[in-house]
């Protein structure tokens, strides 16, 4: 049982901080269809940061430069959306979808060189990181990391900031009526660039939870099976608003938990269902959960649409 | 001057601005790759974006080329219909990113009929078209009934998918290994009749799938472009509103256009896993990328049924390619690695294609300033507005 609310714990983490990257970046004006991609960047550079770490390093220096190695790498990672689909007007489901494939082949490309540069026999891409992740635990020997403190931070964070700052509130008037917004005096594009940036630091962030879930060593071809997308699931059933979104990433977090861990718990290993279903479960609960949902959906008016000065 | 004016409108035709935008994409994705591998390792990246380019090429032998070449081919005809499944959708104002878990129920339900019910080939083919097209229409209902937008629900079905025939086809599987039985030992008559083109490739996986994919692409652009159901699809993807007020109906035009899409992803998986090329590995975790470089595929042909030929061809050569890289310095994903960028460099096509506008309008109002100059000094007039029309 505390094996399931570890796990539980852990996937929510994940799915609320990618969840909130995504609304922020969707209160911009701007659909981030590749936080897959940018979670398996963002992962590349915590799981750098840990390898590279010397040995002897404070636990808690260990947390904050993972930290924010993470945030970095996703962050730099979407800038690659932030100037297709700002600058140059690119059809943003298209961009991300490359980015989701650019983001798993360019961290095998890279952790495959790295390995072989090493040792020539090497030719996997696999870091592991065993006695860095120590650092990250609250508890020894558990699941239970500093991630969901950092990740209860951020989530008050994103609260504040989206209702409570004349930033955010100035970033969802562009997400609702650019143009509106800009005859006012907001800087629109400066303004999705931010939620673009945003997005990229917390998907980030939610890599590197991702790949410490549990193992202490990842191989980056995996990409992130999908997460990406179970958390813009998440960020729909939670209306786009963060507090929804960390009740709904708990619900999909047990679900996806549940595959984990069911094994250990007799009741369900007894019962005659193949493994196969609780891997589909998080899908299926998702889209049930989107299919009675959608209907009165509060998405951002103008996302999904380029800025166009041009246009009153 | 005759002559003049034919370039300008031979610049200005959107087919012409695509193709270059298309080979723009290709050369820039060619170059950054190459870039990643300079920086990898200085000394083979001549070598290895060669080795890319090349495929099989690589072999100094004509026999075990065309071989080869055979192969890369039976590997880009599931290709092609990927990708007219994703522009199929496209030209409708959908994003089929489901085409992957399309293609893996056509894969699923085409060898379920082949190893456990021994149908002959054309009823496994139909069986994958209607899988997909199931599936597909699943998305399209959500779409026009629940309003769940296709992209999420298309990626949530896609990993459904994935786990489900690995459970169905875990029944067909062979006792030692992770993979299907093999088709020609359990089940000849499933296998897609060669037509005599395996003599000619001298390889046995090379059959009916090619010449059968190009009929279909044919077919899709007669669809879309010259019956009047393709005209009902794209006024409903251009504006569901106004469709609906000129009495389509838009509903059910959304549902038949995920229902086309997916039986054409679905086809595609019958079309490689029928040949015996593969076998389908019940264990694997990863959707197959046919899906997805079909998205590649559908964009760097421009959106055209025909162009998507030449592009699916382009993407599955080089990724083929990608097996001849010197595994001691560089990972075969780099053609991965290319292809995805080939993919993001297409966002740009349309900046690409108003640059490119630009730069015509900008040249006949050049024209129409300073005309009466010699032909000998217009020649050279012309050359140097081109380069200020690339600067505007």
């Amino acid at each position: 049982m505390l094996l399931l609310v570890q796990y539980t714990l852990v996937f929510a983490s994940v799915l609320t901080l990618v969840a909130l990257g995504g609304c922020f970046s969707e209160h911009s004006g701007v659909i981030n269809i590749g936080l897959e991609g940018i979670m398996v960047i963002g992962a590349l550079g915590g799981a750098l940061a840990m390898k590279f770490m010397p040995p002897g390093t404070p636990a808690p220096l260990i947390l904050l430069l993972v930290t924010l190695a993470a945030a970095l790498a996703g962050m730099l990672y979407s800038l690659l959306l932030a100037v297709a689909a700002i600058n140059f007007k690119a059809d943003q489901t298209l961009v991300g979808t490359a980015m989701n494939l650019l983001g798993t082949a360019a961290a095998t490309v890279f952790v495959k060189a790295m390995n072989t540069a090493r040792d020539v026999s090497n030719v996997s891409a696999t870091i592991e990181y065993i006695e860095q992740k120590k650092a990250l635990l609250i508890v020894d020997g558990t699941e239970f990391n500093w991630f969901m403190v950092i990740t209860v931070i951020v989530l008050i964070g994103a609260y504040v900031v989206l209702y409570k700052t004349r930033f955010g509130l100035r970033l969802m008037a562009c997400g609702e009526h650019p143009q509106a917004a800009d005859s006012v005096g907001i800087n629109v594009y400066r303004m999705r660039y931010a939620g673009v940036l945003i997005s990229g630091a917390l998907g980030g962030l939610g890599g590197i939870v991702y790949i410490t879930a549990g193992v202490s060593a990842w191989r980056f071809e995996y990409g992130v099976a999908g997460f990406g997308f179970l958390a813009l699931a998440v960020m729909i059933f939670g209306q786009w608003k963060p507090l929804h979104i960390a009740l709904a990433a708990l619900l999909f977090g047990l679900f996806r938990a549940l595959s984990n861990v069911y094994s250990g718990f007799d009741v369900l290993a007894s019962l005659p269902i193949p493994s196969a279903v609780y891997n589909m479960l998080p899908y299926i609960v998702s889209l049930i959960v989107l299919t009675f949902t959608s209907q009165k959906s509060r998405a951002p008016k103008a996302e999904g649409i380029p800025y166009d000065k041009g246009l009153r | 001057m005759k002559e003049k004016k034919r370039t300008t409108a031979f610049l200005a035709r959107p087919g012409v601005q695509t193709f270059i935008s298309s080979l723009l994409c290709i050369i820039l994705g060619l170059f950054i790759g190459f870039i990643a591998l300079l920086i990898i390792n200085p000394g083979g990246a001549v070598k290895g974006i060669l080795n890319v380019i090349q495929n099989f090429m690589y072999y100094p032998s004509q026999a075990v080329r065309i071989k080869y070449f055979g192969q890369t081919l039976v590997k880009a005809a599931p290709l092609v219909m990927c990708s007219l499944s994703v522009l199929f959708a496209y030209k409708v104002g959908l994003f089929n990113i489901g085409a992957a878990g399309q293609y893996v129920v056509g894969a699923g339900a085409s060898l379920y009929c082949a190893l456990a019910l021994h149908m002959p080939w054309y009823i496994c083919l139909l069986a994958a078209i209607a899988a997909g097209a199931l599936l597909g229409a699943l998305s399209g209902l959500l779409k026009a009934y629940r309003n769940v937008n296709e992209v999420i629900s298309c990626i949530m079905l896609n990993w459904i998918s994935l786990y489900a025939v690995n459970t169905l086809l875990g029944q067909v599987k062979e006792a030692a290994s992770p993979y299907t039985k093999s088709l020609s030992s359990t089940n000849k008559s499933a296998l897609l009749p060669n037509m005599g083109l395996n003599v000619i490739f001298k390889d046995d996986y090379v059959t009916l799938a090619i010449p059968l994919v190009i009929v279909v692409a044919v077919l899709i652009y007669i669809v879309l472009e010259k019956t009047r159901l393709g005209y009902e699809l794209q006024a409903t993807g251009a504006n569901k509103a106004a469709a609906k007020y000129a009495g389509m109906r838009e509903n059910r035009n959304l549902i038949l256009t995920m229902a086309i899409s997916g039986g054409l992803a679905g086809m595609g998986a019958a079309l490689l896993y029928l040949t015996g090329f593969e076998q389908w590995s019940v264990t694997q975790s990863s959707l197959p990328g046919m899906g997805f470089n079909g998205i590649a595929a559908a964009f760097l042909g421009g959106l055209s049924p025909i162009g998507s030929i030449f592009s699916s061809y382009f993407i599955q050569h080089i990724t083929s390619g990608g097996a001849y890289v010197d595994k001691t310095m560089y990972a075969a994903q780099i053609s991965d690695f290319i292809s995805s960028l080939i993919i993001y460099l297409c966002g740009f096509v349309l900046f690409f294609r108003h640059f490119m506008a630009g730069m015509v309008e900008a040249r006949e109002a050049k024209k129409a300033k300073g005309s009466g100059s010699g032909a000998a000094s217009e020649t050279d007039g012309d050359s140097s507005s081109d380069k200020k029309g690339g600067e505007a």
